[in-house]
């Protein structure tokens, strides 16, 4: 049985590791890889905390956040092949028209 | 068993019924004819949110309300909020009615979603469960992504939505991980709980961690400094009445839930999360203020201002929690009323192409457009906090019951940075009166016209003869106007609205504030 500290420092390493990867990635679906990676270090948080209160609001927490993803999945690609469309680049940098 | 389900009924009524709308309208939205206009969608969702309004006023007779096991909390705060809201999603539609008509603009589609994310903001300020505020969170955070982008068609604006989706999904996660660690330290998600729980809790670093993860996701969605960058690209790229509504109503909604959470869940944490909410609250006066003195583009200037604005209202944070909620519901309500207004009009004087937006456009608009030209630089007074405007009383209000809790400096910063505000308003407002200017914009006019390519004046005209027919705009603007005025004049029974508000929802908070401080407890 692995303890559960364990899981808590794994999800908040992945969680570290989607915010590194946020701020330095140039592509945008890699971008927003990087978002659902910390929402799925949350969702591992919420098990593993789950376990330890022996409370199943953590677990259907779980539901939800996964829920939530996915409709902001949908949104998020739809507004990403919006941008495509209009500059062929996903590169985020070059997504820059409004600098004074 | 029926006297639950009745109150679960009546708790969430308004948003029940504003669901209900957005369906019905995307159920009528085919069956129009694509060549229609969508006014009549627009009047259908204008008076479901009138209808919403109604039954979330008439909620403060009922009392306070739980329902959904303990997890919806219906009392005056939410209704408050739930009206402020409200009102500003009718003006907002109001306003829309002409920006979005036309061949082509999808506009059933928008007013839908205007619908949705209002019930999403509704159910944040009614939450007392933390997944209820996350649901709601999403709900009018994803309505608002698809907003900000509507001009499907203009580069700006898909990139003005994509910044704020990705944005605000990453202040999501923030928010999330903030959850789930208030989760680990209490067992709980409810707020009520909660409280109780952190006062013996055993992890109080897992909690303080929680409570500073929140505070980041909220201030991501509130614009607050040091997590405001997206603020300005958002605000400029997309459509005028979106970035209307946007700027107040999630603004308003986040507000409450962290007032919320902050006062009746993490209130045993009050002079940790307060240092850092003063922190914030002076990094982002300065850091709007300052930004905004730079600015060129009208929306950008205002979306520094309203960074600047984020910042006043938490101020109020650091109050003891009655005046300090009373305060911030007031200056929300306030700032919705005036920044409605300033974004009428700029979408009013910019049409739907907004291709007038810079400073100078705006010169001389006093002599074009009188009416339009009074009412924005009232508008602008009251973000200044001139007597006699909302702003001023709302400033007020939170500067009051910043001093009497003792932070003097905040204080004093804040209304420094008031000062320092004064200069970019009046600077527009002078642009806007100056007569030379006036002559100098015609002569530039007149030269572009005389360019084949150039069609600028030609749109200037027939978009002025268009905004002066546009009669529920028109309604809106003076609404907005007439609730500045008012907010200015006679703030008694707003205030007075905010301040059982503040009673509502801070009994945690201040019950534990006087057997923590009274000193005739410790003898």
């Amino acid at each position: 049985m692995v303890p559960i500290p364990y899981y808590l420092v794994l999800a908040a390493l992945l969680f570290s590791i989607g915010i590194g990867a946020f701020l330095i990635k140039r592509n945008i679906i890699t971008v927003f890889m990087s978002i659902e990676l910390m929402l799925n270090a949350v969702n591992l948080t919420f098990v593993a905390f789950s376990h330890v209160h022996r409370a199943v609001q953590g677990q259907i927490f779980v539901f939800f956040v996964m829920v939530v993803a996915a409709a902001e999945a949908a949104v998020g690609l739809a507004i990403i092949i919006a941008i495509f469309r209009a500059r062929q680049t996903l590169d985020v940098d070059s997504i820059n028209l409004m600098k004074n | 068993m029926l006297q639950t389900m009745s109150n679960n009924l009546l708790a969430l009524l308004p948003e029940y019924i504003l669901t209900v709308t957005g369906v019905v309208i995307m159920l009528l939205e085919p069956v129009l004819p694509a060549h229609r206009s969508r006014r009549p969608l627009g009047w259908v969702s204008i008076a479901g949110m009138a209808a919403a309004i109604g039954v979330s006023f008439w909620q403060l007779q009922l009392g306070i309300m739980t329902a959904f096991s303990n997890s919806v909390r219906v009392d005056s705060y939410s209704v408050f909020f739930q009206v402020v809201i409200g009102l500003t999603a009718v003006a907002t539609l109001l306003s829309s009615l002409h920006f979005f008509d036309g061949p082509k603009s999808n506009a059933g589609e928008f007013y839908v979603l205007v619908c949705f994310g209002t019930v999403g903001m509704m159910l944040m300020s009614c939450s007392t469960e933390l997944l209820m505020v996350f649901v709601g969170l999403e709900i009018s955070s994803i309505a608002t992504y698809i907003m900000a982008g509507f001009r499907k068609n203009q580069a700006s604006s898909t990139e003005s939505s994509l910044k704020y989706f990705l944005l605000g999904s990453f202040a999501t996660a923030f928010f999330l991980y903030g959850i789930a660690l208030t989760f680990g330290a209490t067992g709980s998600t409810n707020l009520s709980v909660i409280a109780g729980a952190l006062s013996s809790t055993q992890t109080p670093v897992l909690a303080i961690l929680a409570v500073a993860m929140i505070i980041i996701g909220i201030g991501f969605k509130v614009s607050a400094a040091p997590f405001h960058v997206w603020t300005p690209d958002v605000y400029q790229g997309a459509p005028a009445p979106v970035v209307g509504f946007m700027s107040t109503a999630p603004k308003a909604a986040a507000f409450a839930v962290l007032l919320r959470i902050l006062f009746s869940g993490y209130a045993v944490y009050e002079p940790r999360w307060q240092s850092l909410l003063a922190i914030i609250s002076v990094l982002s006066m300065c850091i709007g203020n300052l930004g905004a003195l730079s600015q060129r583009d009208v929306k950008r200037m205002l979306a520094y201002s309203s960074i600047a604005h984020a910042g006043y209202l938490i101020a109020a944070f650091t109050a003891l929690p009655t005046d300090g909620i009373a305060a911030a519901a007031f200056y929300s309500a306030s700032y919705a009323a005036t920044n409605v207004g300033a974004f009428i009009v700029i979408s009013m004087v910019s049409g739907r192409e907004e291709r007038l937006r810079s400073g100078e456009d705006y010169t001389g608009l006093a002599l074009r457009h009188p009416g339009l030209a009074a009412a924005f630089s009232f508008f602008l007074l009251s973000m200044i906090g001139i007597p006699f405007t909302a702003g001023f009383f709302g400033k007020f209000y939170v500067f009051t019951a910043v001093m009497q809790t003792g932070h003097t400096k905040l204080a004093i910063i804040g209304l420094l940075n008031s000062g320092v505000a004064c200069f970019y308003y009046l600077r527009l407002i002078v642009r806007m009166y100056s007569r030379q200017g006036a002559v100098a914009a015609f002569t530039a006019e007149q030269s572009t016209a005389r360019l084949p390519s150039s069609q600028q004046v030609g749109f200037v005209e027939t978009h002025a003869i268009e905004a002066g027919r546009d009669v529920p705009a028109l309604l809106a603007l003076a609404g907005a106007l007439m609730a500045t005025l008012w907010l200015g004049v006679a703030p008694g029974r707003v205030l007075s609205l905010a301040q059982t508000a503040a009673v509502a929802t801070a009994p945690v908070g201040t019950a534990t504030q006087h057997t923590a401080y009274d000193p005739a407890a410790l003898r």
